[in-house]
């Protein structure tokens, strides 16, 4: 069969790829320039195909502890949102990870703080990378840079989930979320049946059987002795994410003496500016974090060795340059230039910093 | 001495049996305070499931309050729930697996101040989820703090020399509120402070699950409950002061069964 090649949108690209890979479930509240994934969802109606469940809750919070009984039932299930509404499921998500629960959550950002501006930021990275949520958790980060990424992490998102039993979110920003491009969209793959779901997540709660002790879905646990066991435990879980789930992308880095370390959307104009600087006779790179957490510090600590400037492009006042200073570990100097405030930063613009700090 | 022992056999019969702990029911101690309503509740809900033969087919969902252990007394699957979060939780689990019995067990700190947008918004879809609300008119497990149902007058740790109406508003009744939305189907408000209360309760509480299955909408059983420890008196005072206090706000009696 011919691969099927359609056009969309970074949401839509995401509402079609959940209900293609067998999700059960979407929760989810309106907030720009996120909601034409739930509004695919209710268009394709999946609940009369696939029989996923969608539905438009009534606040960030309803749809996040939706998500977590869902997730403790073991369903695929997911929500999205944008900055604000994100802000508002911080305490859902550590509760997920406090119960060692998989869901997917997805972040289209938009400018901040505050009510802040619909139009595209990365200003939620510290939020997504270093917790958000109270207490010491981790999740998976991806940072989708084109349409077919929004797809394809859509269902490695819940792989991974479920690899660890832990929430994974997918961090996109406006751009993603609302351009059109060709893509390829996933296989169909059936949703779980209850009887798969019994054997496969033994732990969840779809009604205690005679030949076991009930399932209980908790992040409580009073004796400290006991807690900090626990947290023992999903720290070596996240070492182990550590290890094993660093994904990343390099262009032009061969010969590169200097690298640009830019995520979604920016990792997409840098990849321009790349082309510019080296059109001038700079020998630029580009190195593109797709998991920001786990971050990939080894490789960029790998590039100090031959490279000793590095250039962090954000949409926003300085979050990701935090993490390349501590993967160059001050074997290499750091630059940082981003725009706010929902300003998309210029290919030119990016050469003419870079030029201008190397001059 | 034969005699005696065919006697006993002959009193301890299962149509003779006039009480026993329900199987549902594990043996952990429970950590409630003598004399709180909870426990009794708790009895109720495993006599109920244990009664209807639903064990393997109803997932609970415990509140973050005195309640926060339920869990560990049904012997039954539970979530544990994000303060107030419940009705979500619940809403989720019912549409996923539309073939279980769902309930929450809420305080009223829990259901009717940081929880009151799931629980209107769970009962305004009409999920087919069952709601046990125990309304004990304090904030039990941080140590008695005024609730959305202290009554005026009423004196919490929040509100040392008594619910302020100028100050802290009116006791809400949530429980009337919910009467009023189309999607709920069976409203009820009970008591467990006497075996005729609690015979009342466990009927209401039994039908609300019947209910639940039918798909016609949610069903809310409130209980109102003392918290002795929090209102600082023995069990006896408090069932009085509840009877005298309380339920003249918080009339006993179906609100609604259709
Ligand atoms: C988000 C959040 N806010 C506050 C608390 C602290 N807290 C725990 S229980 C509780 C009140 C419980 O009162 P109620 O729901 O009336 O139940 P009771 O203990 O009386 O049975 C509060 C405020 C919390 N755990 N989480
Ligand atoms: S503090 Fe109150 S509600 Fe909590 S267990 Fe004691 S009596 Fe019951």
């Amino acid at each position: 069969m011919s691969e099927e090649i359609e056009l969309m949108k970074g949401n839509e690209a995401i509402a079609q790829a959940a209900i293609r890979c067998g999700c059960d479930g979407y929760f989810g509240y309106p907030i720009t320039p996120q909601s034409e994934i739930l509004e695919t969802l209710m268009a394709e109606q999946p609940w009369k195909t696939t029989g996923m469940v969608v539905m438009q809750v009534e606040s960030e919070i309803a749809a996040i502890n939706m998500v977590y009984g869902g997730a403790g039932c073991g369903k695929k299930v997911m929500t999205s949102s944008s900055s604000p509404g994100i802000s508002l499921k911080q305490e859902g998500i550590s509760y997920i990870a406090g119960a060692e629960l998989p869901c997917l959550v997805v972040n289209v950002m938009r400018g901040g703080p505050g009510l802040g501006t619909i139009q595209p930021s990365q200003s939620d990275y510290f939020q997504a990378v270093k917790g958000g949520g109270h207490g010491d958790y981790n999740m998976i980060v991806l940072a989708p840079a084109s349409v077919q990424e929004m797809a394809d992490f859509t269902v490695l998102g819940f792989d991974l989930a479920f690899n660890y039993l832990n929430p994974v979110m997918i961090l996109a920003d406006g751009v993603i979320g609302q351009m059109m491009e060709k893509i390829v969209l996933p296989p169909f793959s059936p949703r779980k049946t209850a009887e798969e779901i019994k054997k496969l997540y033994p732990w969840a709660t779809y009604g205690k059987s005679k030949d076991r002790k009930p399932n209980v879905i908790s992040s409580l646990e009073i004796d400290s002795v006991e807690m900090e066991q626990r947290n023992l435990k999903f720290q070596r879980k996240f070492q182990l994410m550590e290890e094993n789930e660093i994904r990343y992308e390099e262009f032009e880095t061969t010969d590169a003496e200097y690298i640009l370390v830019a995520f979604g959307s920016t990792a997409r104009i840098c990849q321009k500016s790349v082309e510019i600087a080296r059109e001038q006779g700079i020998k630029l790179g580009l190195i593109r974090p797709i998991t920001l957490w786990p971050f990939p510090t080894p490789i960029l600590y790998q590039y100090t060795s031959k490279v000793k400037h590095f250039f962090s492009i954000e949409m926003n006042a300085g979050q990701m340059v935090e993490d390349i200073r501590l993967a160059v570990n001050g074997k290499a100097k750091v630059d940082f230039y981003g725009r706010l405030g929902g300003i998309v930063p210029s290919p030119i613009e990016v050469v003419e910093f870079v030029k201008s700090k190397i001059a | 001495m034969s005699q005696t022992n065919s006697s006993i056999n002959e009193i301890i019969k299962p149509e003779n049996l006039v009480y026993k702990k329900p199987s549902v029911l594990n043996d952990n101690p429970m950590h409630y305070c003598p004399g709180c309503s909870h426990g009794v509740v708790h009895k109720l809900l495993a006599e109920i499931i244990g009664e209807m033969d639903i064990q393997e087919d109803v997932i609970g969902i415990a509140p973050v309050g005195c309640a926060v252990f339920a869990y560990k007394y049904l012997d039954i699957d539970f979530q544990q729930a994000a303060h107030g979060r419940a009705p979500a939780l619940a809403t989720a689990i019912k549409r996923l697996m539309p073939e279980k019995y769902v309930f929450t067990y809420q305080g009223d700190g829990d259901l009717a101040a940081i929880g009151t947008s799931e629980t209107i918004h769970a009962c305004n879809r009409g999920e087919n989820i069952v709601i046990i609300y125990i309304n004990n008119g304090i904030y039990g497990m941080t140590g008695g703090q005024m609730a959305p149902t202290t009554i005026e007058g009423m004196k919490s740790s929040t509100c040392p020399f008594g619910r302020d109406i100028s100050l802290n508003g009116y006791p809400l009744n949530i429980t009337d509120l919910l009467v009023r939305l189309e999607g709920t189907r069976y409203v009820t408000r009970q008591s467990v402070h006497t075996s005729a209360a609690v015979r009342k309760t466990k009927k209401a509480i039994q039908k609300a699950f019947v209910y639940s299955m039918e798909g016609k909408g949610t069903s809310i059983v409130e209980i109102v409950s003392t918290c002795n420890s929090g209102w600082k008196m023995t069990p006896e005072g408090a069932n009085d002061w509840m009877v005298e206090n309380m339920f003249p706000v918080y009339s006993i009696g179906d609100l609604k069964d259709i």
